[in-house]
Formats: C-alpha cells, sequence, structure tokens
C-alpha cells in the first residue's frame, strides 16, 4: 500500500463525498426531471412533475453518498441509479432532436 | 472529522453518519436558514405588518365592492398613463386597505417601464402613505436576502432549502426513538435539555418544518431544475402553454391600433363575482386598455381552496364578452398549485394563519437550539473553556448576532419606520439600511463582550425595543392602543399586544439565561448520553 497519511486519505474521502452530495446529487436530480419527460403524460404536466420529483431524489442521494461505508460506494450507487435514467433521458433527447 | 467510536470500529453505523450529516448541513447554513425560518414566519402577517408601517391609511371598516373598486382604479390608471399597454391589480379585501397596482409606462423598455402605486378603494385617489416596503420586506428577505442581485439570492434560498432538507431527514433517521424522545424534557440539565427541546420542537412540528422546507424550494422550482424545461419547449408558444398553468398572468400581445374604449370592468368583475363569492376576487390583469385587441383577466381569490393554481375568466375588453372560463390545470400543475398555497397559507382564516405563525415559530426555534446546542455540547469537552479554539468562538457569536441580533435588528426595522423623517430621500431604502446597520452593530456587541454577557444584553435590548414600540407608535400616530381598542381597530391591537407579547418572550429567555449556570466549568455528567448521540466531530 501507498504511505499516505491516513488524515489525507480520510479527508480526501470526505471532499469526495461532499462533491458527489452536492454535484452528483444535482446531476442525478437535474437527470430526473428530463428522464420524467419519457413517461407517457401531457409534456406539460411532465416537466412539472419532472421538477417536483427532482428534490426527493436529491435528498436521497444526499442521504446515500453519506450513508454508505465508502467515497467509492457513494459514487457508484449514484452512477447506478443514473444509468436507467440517462436511458429514459435518452430516448428524450433523441425524440428532441429529430423534431 | 474525528468519530467517536471510530478507534474500535471503523465503520460507523447508520445513525452515526446521519447525526454527522444533521450536524454540518444544520450549522453550515443554520443563520440562513434561522433568519429564513423568522422572517418567513413574521411574514404570515404580512399584510397586517404593512398595515401598521402605513399609519396614515384609515382602518378599514368594511370591505368595499370589488367590482367597484376595480371599476374606479382601473379608470385611475388609465388616466394616469394612457396608452399603458399593461396593467395589473391586486384589490384591495379584508386584509388589505389599499388596491397594490403595476403597469407598464408607454415608450418604456426594461425593468424602468414597470410603474407601482397603492391606491385608495374609496377614492380610487393615489395614496400620499409614508414611503416604506412594509411587511414586504421581511417576505422578500426570506426567500432572496438583500443587496444582491434577487437571482443570486433566490439560489443562495434554494441552496440552503436544499440543506434543511436534508438536515431534516437526516435528523429523523439520527433519531430512532423519535416519539419516546418527544415525551422527554430533562429541565435544567445543560445539553440535555438543549438536546430535549430541539427534539420536541422538531418532532412536534416536523411535518410542517418537511412540508415547508419542501414546498418552499417548489415556489421556486423551475428556476432551480429548469432542464427538463428547456428539454421539452423550444417555442415561445409551449413555453406560455406552461405558464397558463402557473399563473394568471396574461401577456400583453400586439395591439390592433384600432381605438375602442374599454367596456366596463364592473360587469366583467360581477360575473367572477356571481361564479365565485362577491368578496372571493383577487386580481384584474388589463392588457391595452383602449384598444381593440384588448384583454381582461379577473382571478379569483385564495379563499375557500388550498391551491394556488390558477382560476381566472378571460374577457374581450372593449365588449366585455367573456372569451375563456380557465377553472382547472393539469394534475402535476394541480399538485404544484397545493404545495405552493400549503407554503404561503394564504388561505388560511384568522385561526389557522395562527397556528401557521405559531408551528414556524416552532421551527425557527427548533434552528436555533440546534444552532446553540453546537456550542453547549463542545463548551463541556474545550481543553481549556477560557480560551475556546477559533472555530468554536466563531460559531458562538455568530449565534448571538444570528439569533438575538435578529430579534433587535427586525425590532430596529419598525422604529426606523415610525421615526425616519417623512420626507426624506429613499426613506424605504433607508428603513431596510438600518436594519442591516442594527444587525451588524448587534455582531460587533457579540464579538467585543464575553459571551453570556452579549446573549442576555441584546434579549434585553430586543425586549425593551419591543416594550417601547406600542409607546412610539402612540407618540408618533394617532393611532395609539387605547385608541384603537374603542375604535375595534384589530390590526393595530393586535399588533401592537403582539409586539408586548414578543417582549415578554425575549424578556424571559433573557431571564433564563442569567439564571442559568453554564455547564463549562463542571466536567461531562452524562457520558452515556453524549454518545448515544452525535458524537462530536471537531472543528
Amino acid at each position: 500500500m501507498i504511505a499516505i497519511p491516513s488524515t489525507v486519505r480520510r479527508s480526501g474521502a470526505l471532499l469526495s463525498r461532499i462533491l458527489a452530495a452536492l454535484f452528483g446529487g444535482y446531476a442525478l436530480a437535474a437527470l430526473t426531471s428530463v428522464a420524467t419527460l419519457a413517461l407517457p403524460m401531457d409534456e406539460v404536466q411532465g416537466v412539472l412533475t419532472g421538477m417536483l420529483l427532482s428534490f426527493v431524489v436529491y435528498t436521497c442521494a444526499v442521504v446515500w453518498v453519506f450513508a454508505v461505508r465508502s467515497a467509492t460506494r457513494a459514487w457508484v450507487g449514484l452512477l447506478v441509479a443514473a444509468v436507467p435514467l440517462v436511458l429514459m433521458a435518452w430516448s428524450v433527447w433523441s425524440q428532441g432532436g429529430a423534431a | 472529522m474525528k468519530r467517536g467510536k471510530s478507534a474500535t470500529n471503523p465503520v460507523p453505523g447508520i445513525r452515526q453518519t446521519m447525526s454527522d450529516l444533521h450536524i454540518w448541513t444544520g450549522l453550515l447554513v443554520g443563520w440562513f436558514l434561522y433568519a429564513m425560518f423568522l422572517t418567513g414566519t413574521v411574514s404570515y402577517f404580512k399584510d397586517e405588518l404593512s398595515q401598521w408601517m402605513r399609519p396614515e391609511l384609515p382602518r378599514q371598516a368594511e370591505v368595499p365592492d370589488p367590482a367597484v373598486v376595480a371599476q374606479l382604479v382601473a379608470a385611475k390608471v388609465q388616466a394616469i398613463s394612457p396608452g399603458t399597454s399593461q396593467m395589473s391589480l391586486r384589490l384591495s379585501d379584508a386584509r388589505n386597505n389599499s388596491v397594490n397596482v403595476f403597469w407598464r409606462k408607454p415608450n418604456e423598455k426594461g425593468r424602468r417601464a414597470f410603474a407601482e402605486a397603492n391606491f385608495d378603494p374609496r377614492s380610487g385617489e393615489e395614496l400620499s402613505a409614508r414611503e416604506t416596503t412594509g411587511g414586504d420586506f421581511f417576505y422578500r428577505f426570506h426567500f432572496q436576502f438583500h443587496y444582491m442581485p434577487a437571482f443570486w439570492g433566490r439560489w443562495l434560498a434554494g441552496f440552503c432549502a436544499m440543506f434543511m432538507l436534508v438536515a431534516i431527514v437526516s435528523g429523523v433517521i439520527t433519531h430512532k426513538k423519535i416519539f419516546a424522545d418527544f415525551f422527554t424534557f430533562r429541565w435544567g440539565k445543560g445539553q440535555r435539555s438543549w438536546l430535549d427541546a430541539h427534539n420536541a420542537l422538531a418532532v412536534f412540528g416536523l411535518p410542517f418544518h418537511l412540508m415547508i422546507t419542501y414546498t418552499g424550494l417548489v415556489t421556486l422550482m423551475a428556476m432551480y431544475m429548469p432542464w427538463g424545461e428547456r428539454e421539452a419547449f423550444r417555442t415561445p408558444q409551449q413555453r406560455q402553454e406552461m405558464s397558463a398553468q402557473l399563473s394568471a398572468f396574461i401577456q400583453p400581445g400586439k395591439p390592433s391600433g384600432e381605438a375602442m374604449p374599454l367596456a366596463s370592468v364592473e360587469d366583467m368583475v360581477r360575473q367572477a363575482q356571481a361564479r365565485w363569492g362577491q368578496y372571493n376576487v383577487s386580481r384584474v390583469t388589463i392588457t391595452h386598455p383602449g384598444d381593440a385587441a384588448s384583454r381582461v383577466a379577473v382571478t379569483r381569490g385564495e379563499a375557500s381552496r388550498v391551491s394556488m393554481s390558477p382560476q381566472y375568466l378571460l374577457f374581450e375588453g372593449s365588449s366585455g364578452k367573456l372569451l375563456e372560463v380557465h377553472d382547472s390545470v393539469g394534475a402535476a400543475a394541480e399538485t404544484r398549485g397545493v404545495l405552493y398555497a400549503l407554503h404561503l397559507g394564504r388561505f388560511s382564516d384568522a385561526v389557522t394563519r395562527w397556528l401557521y405563525f405559531l408551528v414556524s415559530l416552532a421551527g425557527t426555534a427548533m434552528v436555533g437550539t440546534g444552532l446553540v446546542m453546537w456550542t453547549v455540547k463542545r463548551r463541556a469537552r474545550l481543553p481549556d473553556p477560557q480560551r475556546p479554539y477559533f472555530g468554536f468562538r466563531v460559531v458562538e457569536r455568530l449565534n448571538i448576532a444570528g439569533i438575538a441580533g435578529l430579534s433587535v435588528a427586525m425590532t430596529v426595522f419598525l422604529w426606523s419606520n415610525r421615526l425616519l423623517p417623512l420626507g426624506m430621500a429613499a426613506r424605504a431604502d433607508w428603513e431596510i439600511h438600518v436594519f442591516f446597520i442594527a444587525w451588524a452593530l448587534t455582531l460587533a456587541h457579540a464579538m467585543l463582550r464575553p459571551a453570556r454577557a452579549a446573549w442576555v444584553e441584546q434579549f434585553y435590548a430586543a425586549a425593551v425595543l419591543l416594550a417601547l414600540l406600542p409607546v412610539l407608535n402612540a407618540l408618533t400616530t394617532d393611532r395609539p392602543l387605547w385608541t384603537s381598542l374603542l375604535s375595534g381597530d384589530w390590526v393595530f391591537v393586535g399588533t401592537d399586544l403582539m409586539l408586548l407579547a414578543l417582549a415578554g418572550l425575549h424578556a424571559l429567555i433573557a431571564w433564563r439565561v442569567t439564571k442559568h449556570r453554564g455547564t463549562a466549568a463542571k466536567p461531562r455528567r452524562d457520558a452515556a448520553a453524549g454518545a448515544r448521540d452525535m458524537e462530536g466531530a471537531r472543528a
């Protein structure tokens, strides 16, 4: 193992979690708001539903980031949650491009 | 960060991590949250406070007929600003003794094109009350602060609200025995008492705190989360379709250029009254009055429904013909409308409004006790209580100015409303400057004095200033408490009595702080309980 002082490693992990919570959480929330558009509902209602859901997703993401054992797990969890959302958002983006 | 049991157990449990999350999200933006909570709490009586701050406007013994008022004031604004492309009248009602109007001045662009004024609902004349922002200052401050562009202020408020949401959820996870904790109160036990108070206030108002924080984010969600909207809507028409689901404001289209006088606004409002009730019309918006393309929107009031979703009748201005009835929106838009209404509480009757005020005040106290607890816990463990480390001193002093100092500053704001010369230039702005100057002085005072003395002195200062406000009101206006009582002027009676009650509350807190023997010198007695909760991270 490389000799990194434990305090540095710990602060690095904490910083990583803070970034995951602030920006990863927001990204996941923003992704949710776009992915919601793929649901079969009126566009205006879809936009509003996405906005309403996004803050719930953001909160859960932050709690997740600090609840799990390590910073790596925190990021992995966010990425796993992002996969279905990206797939849904992708269908919206591709439609938007065609229109 | 160092955790209590991390030496033996490298992986802290979920309650430990959530406790850390709760402590740090709460502390980092705690002072903003406290100020947002307190000014927001006061804003439930925004209209009454505005009346109290404009003592020249006579008491409204009975609410004039909205249809007559709308006709009168709309004609007046047309006379003041012929050729205006848009005017919007917030009609007088049981809580407002004036008609607030904004309109677009012709031939001007941008923000300067908008004019705003208050009108007397009876005479239709522009009001000449003292220049003040009234209760609107606290209201605006609680979501966009001051001395910064509204855009950044609102982002900052949203950032803090998001922290609050996380602090609430992590706080709930931390307290497994949340309802048992609610019935536990240990008086005079230093840190335990603070924790019990914090828990009791939090559990008591938990549904409210959760609701008010989430709905606060919802009020500005289009700004915080614009991504879906940007993706879905490509044309102005689509965007307009969405704003029609959110607000009853109608935008001026193109005028036809053909002059045609505006039909009777009174008749249009009468049709709305027939639908929603005589006093349940809140706003009249008119575009291009005097033009053939004129439109008039009459908006439903907020009584007897818990929703801010737009419900309005759209008329052709020149003929007075009813064109469209907007009485429902989509499911998501209605959800948003209900959440928005829950935050503002404008649907409330007097009892519900007082309940809102009290629970919200409990929320303010929850944030305040949480902030104080941070120092109380750490003071007991200071290596040298006489010389606390820098971070501790910062939190301690900011707590004093952020909590006790805010009470002083808010009271001084009301003093400036009565004392600043009436003819002063930029008077309304100066009321606000005085508020911030007073707040800055409390911070300076908190830094110069020993912590406990600073707490006591500032709470007493707030108590004295609050108690003397009804006296000042009696000396500077012709509406002293006894006159208000005799004439049944409940807005003034209520405000004066509330100021006295708040004075009593502040004096009580100051007195408790004086009586309280510090825990700093004593060793920690309750080590097991201390380890149970929030074993602290050290700054």
